[in-house]
């Protein structure tokens, strides 16, 4: 089992609840009615987007199942995944579709 | 329907907060199965889920420990999937800022998804609903999203802890992952932002301490905000030409 250490796990429990409520509180605490500059919404409006894929582009190329080596059939889960959550639109779909093409490859590998 | 009293306001956001049940409560079980798997005891997974209150930052935070990332890393790149909280906190204050500072004090931990589009759209749709009533409404989309999300999780550890290894539920964050980035891709700008960020984060997962993913990151984030731009130029000049 990769065990976290727990002086690593509750700082990044703490730190991530201290500066989410802190972006949470940012505006509607201290900017009153001001608004925020244009660009920076624009740029806000695309980190997750940005974030997430760049997170699991290299978890999907290079699985950890199998040590890293590519392989076709957790490439064709993560696909199938994708392509559900992108057709339906909804993030549970996504995730039945790639649970249920994982089980299959699986079964038939 | 008009809302008359702040107690129907607060009734009217929980029942419309009804159908994310189905989405924050699988969810937070998730997290608690792959926590429990990644080897957080039930308490550290449930004290996770109250602390944070954030899907996508919890999950990210989750998969970068597990890859050893330093501290630094896994804290900016969790609190950049958490950036469009401050959007929300921004695009709220019009219809919120007014109220009592306690009151935007405790609100401002419950700006999430789920009560940021139920309630931004509640207060365009009725601009002449007074200040505690907007606030009640908001307060009611979390009364059921908050402990489903909390309790999902607790549950979610539980039943972790007793699946073995051999079952392979490494892929399965992921895959969470993926099915998240499907719904977000609302616009081309968002397209090039996901797409610029995937092919920029191959070549740079060679990068130590995992700051590739924040080279990546930046590089989406850019390309979105400027593919937007340049979508609303061209959208300006065939205005313009007709």
């Amino acid at each position: 089992m990769s065990s976290i250490p727990a002086p690593v796990l509750w700082t990044v429990i703490i730190g991530l609840a201290v500066g989410s409520y802190a972006l949470r509180f940012a505006f509607i605490g201290f900017m009153g009615g001001r608004p925020i500059p244009d660009w920076l919404m624009r740029h806000l409006r695309y980190t997750a987007v940005a974030i997430i894929p760049a997170l699991v582009a290299p978890l999907v190329l290079w699985p950890a199942p199998t040590g890293g080596d590519p392989s076709l059939m957790h490439f064709a889960a993560a696909a199938a995944t994708f392509a559900a959550g992108y057709l339906t639109r909804n993030v549970l779909f996504g995730l039945g579709t790639g649970g249920l093409s994982l089980l299959l490859l699986y079964l038939a590998a | 329907m008009a809302i008359t009293t702040t107690k129907s306001a607060f009734w009217k956001g929980f029942r419309d907060s009804a159908p994310f049940l189905f989405m924050a409560s699988p969810f937070g079980f998730l997290f608690g199965v792959l926590a429990a798997e990644a080897g957080l005891i039930v308490p550290e997974a449930f004290a996770f889920s109250l602390a944070v209150f954030a899907g996508a930052a919890q999950f990210t935070a989750l998969q970068l420990m597990q890859e050893n990332a330093p501290l630094i890393i896994i804290l900016i790149s969790a609190l950049a999937v958490n950036l469009r909280m401050a959007m929300y906190s921004a695009s709220l204050t019009p219809y919120l800022g007014d109220a009592p500072m306690w009151q935007r004090a405790l609100a401002a931990y419950f700006v999430v998804d789920q009560s940021y589009a139920l309630s931004i759209v509640q207060f365009e749709a009725e601009p002449k609903m007074p200040l505690p009533q907007r606030m009640a409404y908001f307060f009611g989309t979390n009364g059921l999203i908050t402990p489903a999300w909390v309790i999902a999780t607790a549950l979610g550890a539980l039943v972790g802890t007793r699946i073995p290894e051999s079952w392979g539920v490494d892929f399965v964050l992921p895959l969470a992952f993926l099915a998240m980035i499907g719904p977000m891709l609302r616009t081309p700008a968002h397209v090039a932002a996901c797409f610029v960020a995937v092919a920029a984060s191959l070549p740079a997962s060679a990068l130590p301490y995992n700051l590739g993913l924040i080279v990546a990151g930046i590089a989406g984030m850019v390309a979105g905000a400027q593919a937007e731009l340049w979508l609303e130029r061209q959208k300006a000049k065939s205005e313009a030409a007709k």
